[in-house]
């Protein structure tokens, strides 16, 4: 038992001897949580995960004996957490709308029983290791929760609980371990959030994770076990973003954390989500998603711990062989939090007031994505995907451009098409993903094996573009060759027509990657009719007049992934719509000459 | 310890007072001090040990003789006396009294700070707030418990465009006079306030406003204070008395420029352009007060203004502020220029609300669709105007020429509108198809087919 020395914001200095750095801390008479930061002898400094007014010098503290750590187990899903793990909704119901200071509510509800199933090969005496699985739950339809032993346990199976209703606390196993001890297994067990869960090893990443937009799929695409960052001005769409992975991304279970951004975002997830169904499953989607919530007007000390709770929990359900992923809006807010903290330490700051080490702490977080061989022998993989917030739209801060370096895929979105209402705002020459060649084995395995020709076509069209388009604003359209106007013309097309993808459309806000590829494949269709006529001498203005020009920026939302097949025909059908010009400009076989004097 | 007097203070320096032998003290304790000439100051307790208590002292330290200063220590936090008197009343930065009329007296008081919203206690906000302003209601549209800031510059007429939201905001259907109005102004001009002040009592507004001014020349520091003191009113009034609330705030630049003189007195290490990393989590501290709550009536709809300096959004007042808020309306200098009121720049200028706020539920079933094309149409269209303005208008070609025009009316018929003109949201509708029937049909392709044939008005001007 020790005491407050002194108070300063959220630092406070204990004189607490016999605590370890990093470990749990209760202080004064409402009990607030906080984790010790620094030691000095006999008094330790600790920050406080709430906002000290009140506390006075002289109040108790106590360490709690371990690091901060997340409970895991079955009731995850479904549920909204705070920086700490609190469950909200259980937070509101004991405290009202506001958050009361010094709540402390176990993160999994203590009421409910679940029905376990023993897993069939496990007998007694056999000799389990961490990771292993000793049953499982049904916590949703559609998501099986295999109960693990922890990590940190292995030894001799001395009983395991037959088939039944259990509590969350209730013993399920009772294992010896080597050292002789017991310990006693529930279906529940702990984890420190700032140390990686283990994994036997690392596996290459192969699949695709299916997002359902086509700048990312198509264009830029990430891999189930990969890493991606969204940087971008506030309004570029980082958030719409995000909840359009959320919503529709084909991992089987998904953790948004909400680092330091809106309530009503949270909000927006948790009304909208049970309202939709996973095409995959038939069941709401909340029912796979999990959101951990430290909004902007939350302590900021909770909000630095806020992406390693929702990590933990992402590589507990990777251990069971799924595939997770977390999106954490923002991680700029994280590192703004890490800087604070850094600040009251009296830690030299580097740049912009950060200390030294954010570009490791960056790529030790980042470093937790991946997909593996879990410790049970499964697969599963966590994908990791965050936002970054930039000062004043600025790539160059230090948090995009450490980030920039770790990640493998990045997603740039741009003030300027933002702004035109061009979304997603997705920068195309300033993306980059370094998952393309895996991920066009996918896409020629599983939808056409134009795949890869074809996005590298549509690319360079739109790099070719930019340069089109900085002469045009030079010396005017004029000085451009039927081709090259052409070419232009196509570029726009495909930005519009394919590109573009509005989240809230009914249609269009999922687009599958067979409706990918049909329409990608149909505009550069149109483009290579047009070289054709080009080639025959026709106007490129003759061109732009064509009716399918107009009428294909529609097909996205006029042909939905339950209409394919007549997105197929039609751009089987392409050739009629270029049929007439082509008579006019042809050169008849009589004469060799072109029917009309194609005048320009 | 409330009723302890003490004399011991050790030290002053840089709006600090460090006072010695007072042990216990808790965190944010808020202070009093009286000088040597009988003056009351204001402190909070910043930082607190058995051997020493700093206090940061919101009037300054300036004069302060340490030895005929007593400090008293009081138990409870800042706050606001609320009752349904808060209405037709005028307060300074802290909630004192400044129209002459007695204290609130109330048994209730709440702490200024307010507590944070548990995010799932809140309730999305979907009500469409009709402004009467095309270019919010058709473009950028108002939604009820949004926070959507206007970001304007000196001498742009921000004022009386958040004047006129205030006079004419209305929910579809319902009279214009619903809203209760908070009104919040720091480190503005009196004449400024005066505008306000005329502006609300012209709408017969009076009884339905309260208004809290920190003017210029009053003290710093108390700005910290005033949007607080504004949104625990606000609070009150929306959901423990059920009204809708509009807060309008103004000049959260001079808010921010307040927190970085204290973050500089306190030493704190500044991140961008001298102002301190937690102006972020400060801001969102107010902003977020904004918004819904499930099973309650009431609603706090925000619309801070501030000005950036040197027209820079960058600037990490605006920066930080759009990174909060739920959009905002960028008034422009150029648009300004020309003389079309209100110089809203809707390129620039977002609702993030709006998506779920409009539409056949809402307003019209071809809003979304409207709205889209007209940005896709604009701001094509300023991409041909810059082309014009390299290579000369006469070489554009037709339909280049048509995008001109558009651009042109736009801006004058759209976007500009009178001071006294209200337009309901169908009017900005009609005007928009209208403005769209300028470019030829088959460019409109944001807009279904079945609206094209309802609404399009094929014969071409
Ligand atoms: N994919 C999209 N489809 C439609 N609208 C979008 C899309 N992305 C962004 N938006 C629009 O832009 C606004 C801002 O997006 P948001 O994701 O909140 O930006 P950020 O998180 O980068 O600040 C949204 O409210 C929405 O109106
Ligand atoms: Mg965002």
């Amino acid at each position: 038992m020790g005491s407050i020395l002194e108070i300063n914001g959220p630092l406070v200095r204990l004189q607490l001897p016999s605590v370890v750095l990093g470990e749990q801390v209760s202080v004064g008479a409402m009990g607030l949580v906080g984790e010790v930061i620094a030691r000095n002898g006999d008094t330790a400094l600790a920050q406080l995960y709430e906002d000290s007014t009140g506390l006075a010098p002289g109040e108790a503290a106590v360490g709690l004996g371990h690091p901060l750590s997340v409970e895991l187990g079955p009731g995850l899903l479904g549920g909204i957490f705070d920086g700490v793990q609190r469950p909200l909704e259980a937070v509101r119901l004991a405290t009202g709308d506001r958050i009361a200071r010094g709540v402390q509510i176990p993160a999994l509800a203590r009421d409910r029983r679940w029905s376990f199933s023993p897993a069939p090969d496990r007998l007694a005496e056999m000799v389990l290791n961490g990771g292993d699985v000793l049953g499982s739950v049904q916590e949703t339809a559609s998501i099986a929760h295999r109960i693990l032993v922890p990590p940190d346990v292995s030894g001799e199976l001395l009983e395991l609980a037959p088939a039944g209703d259990y509590d969350i606390d209730a013993t399920i196993a009772r294992i010896r371990m080597r050292d002789g001890s017991i310990r006693k297994l529930s279906l529940s067990h702990r984890w420190p959030v700032r140390q990686p869960r283990p994994f036997r090893r690392r596996d290459h990443a192969v699949q695709p994770l299916i997002t359902g937009q086509r700048i990312l799929d198509t264009f830029y695409p990430l891999l189930k076990g990969g890493k991606a960052a969204i940087p971008g001005p506030f309004g570029a769409g980082k958030t719409m973003l995000q909840h359009q992975i959320a919503r529709w991304c084909n991992a089987e279970i998904v953790i948004y954390v909400g680092c330091g951004e809106r309530g009503n975002e949270l909000t927006d997830i948790l009304e909208s989500l049970p309202k939709l169904t996973d095409p995959r499953t038939g069941r709401p989607l909340m029912e796979r998603t999990l959101l951990i919530a430290n909004t902007s007007n939350m302590p900021v000390v909770a909000r630095e711990a806020s992406v390693y709770v929702g990590i933990t929990i992402a590589e507990y359900f990777r251990d069971q062989g799924y595939d997770v992923v977390m999106v954490a809006d923002s991680t700029s807010r994280w590192a703004e939090a890490l800087r604070e903290v850094a600040g009251r330490l009296g830690q030299m700051p580097v740049e912009e007031g950060y200390p030294a080490y954010l570009g490791s702490r960056l790529a030790a977080f980042y470093e937790r994505a991946g997909r593996v061989e879990a410790l049970s022998g499964e697969h599963g993989s966590v994908t990791l995907i965050g936002a970054v917030s930039p000062p004043g739209g600025d790539f160059s801060e230090p948090v995009t451009s450490h980030t920039k370096e770790i990640i493998q895929t990045f997603w740039a979105l741009s003030k300027e098409l933002a702004d035109a209402r061009h979304y997603p705002a997705i920068d195309w020459l300033e993306s980059f993903s370094g998952y393309v060649g895996q991920a066009a084995q996918w896409w020629a395995a599983n939808v056409d094996p134009g795949w890869a020709g074809a996005r590298a076509r549509a690319l360079e069209l739109l790099s070719e573009s930019e340069e089109l388009r900085r002469i045009v604003n030079l010396v005017g359209v004029d000085a451009l060759s039927s081709g090259q106007r052409w070419s232009l013309e196509a570029a726009e097309l495909i930005k519009e027509a394919l590109l573009q993808q509005s989240a809230t459309d009914e249609v269009d806000s999922y687009a599958s990657p067979e409706k990918q590829y049909r329409l990608l494949a149909g505009l550069l269709e149109i483009h290579r009719q047009g070289i054709k006529l080009v080639d025959l001498g026709v106007p490129a203005r003759r061109l732009l007049e064509l009716p399918v020009m107009y009428e294909a920026r529609r097909w996205k939302t006029r042909y939905g992934d339950d209409n394919l097949a007549a997105l197929r025909e039609r751009i089987a059908g392409l050739a009629q719509d270029f049929m007439k010009l082509e008579a006019e400009y042809a050169p008849t076989l009589a004469t060799g000459e072109p029917a009309q004097g194609g005048a320009s | 310890m409330k009723n302890l007097e003490f004399r011991t203070a050790a030290s002053a320096r840089g709006g600090m007072v460090v006072m010695a032998g007072v042990p216990g003290v808790a965190a944010g304790t808020r202070v009093s001090l009286i000088d040597h000439a009988g003056r009351r100051r204001n402190g909070l307790v910043i930082r607190t040990s058995d051997a020493a208590v700093m206090v940061e002292v919101f009037e300054g330290t300036d004069g302060l003789d340490l030895e005929r200063t007593w400090v008293r220590f009081l138990d409870e936090p800042y706050s606001l006396p609320v009752s349904r008197d808060l209405l037709g009343r005028v307060f300074n930065g802290v909630g004192q009294p400044r129209d002459g009329r007695p204290p609130i007296v109330s048994g209730q008081r709440r702490d200024i700070n307010g507590a944070a919203l548990n995010p799932t206690a809140r309730a999305y906000p979907r009500e469409f707030i009709q402004t009467g302003l095309s270019a919010l209601d058709g473009m950028n549209s108002l939604t009820r418990g949004q926070k959507l800031p206007i970001f304007s510059g000196g001498g742009l007429p921000h004022n009386r465009v958040a004047a006129q939201i205030v006079r004419q905001a209305r929910l579809l259907g319902e009279a214009a006079s619903e809203f209760v109005v908070v009104f919040a102004a720091f480190g503005v001009s009196s004449q400024d306030a005066r505008f306000f002040q005329d502006s609300f009592e012209e709408s017969g507004a009076l009884e339905r406003l309260v208004m809290f001014l920190n003017l210029a020349d009053e003290p710093v520091i108390e700005r910290l204070l005033t949007p607080r003191a504004a949104l625990t009113a606000a609070e009150y009034l929306a959901f423990e008395l059920d009204y809708h609330v509009l807060v309008v705030m103004t000049d959260m630049t001079a808010y921010a420029e307040a927190l970085r003189e204290v973050a500089v007195l306190r030493g704190d290490v500044p991140a961008r352009k001298g102002y301190p990393g937690y102006l972020y989590s400060d801001l969102a501290e107010i902003y977020e007060r904004a918004g819904r709550i499930r099973d309650r009536r009431g609603s706090i709809t925000l619309i801070p203004v501030l000005s950036m300096p040197s027209d820079d959004i960058t600037h990490p007042i605006p920066d930080l502020t759009g990174y909060i808020t739920e959009g905002q309306i960028v008034l422009s200098r150029e648009l300004h220029a020309q003389g079309i009121y209100p110089p809203v720049a809707v390129l620039p200028s977002l609702s993030r609300l709006m998506k779920d706020g409009i539409g056949g539920d809402f307003t019209r079933e071809d809003h979304p669709h409207v709205a889209s094309q007209l940005f896709a149409s604009y701001a094509k269209a300023l991409e041909v105007r810059g082309l014009a303005a390299i290579i000369g208008a006469e070489d554009l070609g037709e339909g280049d020429r048509r995008y001109l025009e558009f651009a042109e009316a736009f801006e004058r018929r759209f976007v500009g509108q009178g001071e006294d003109e209200e337009r309901d949201v169908y009017a900005s509708l009609d005007l928009a198809w209208e403005l769209l029937s300028m470019l030829p049909v088959e460019t409109l392709t944001r807009l279904g087919e079945e609206e094209l044939a309802k609404y399009h008005r094929l014969k071409q001007p």
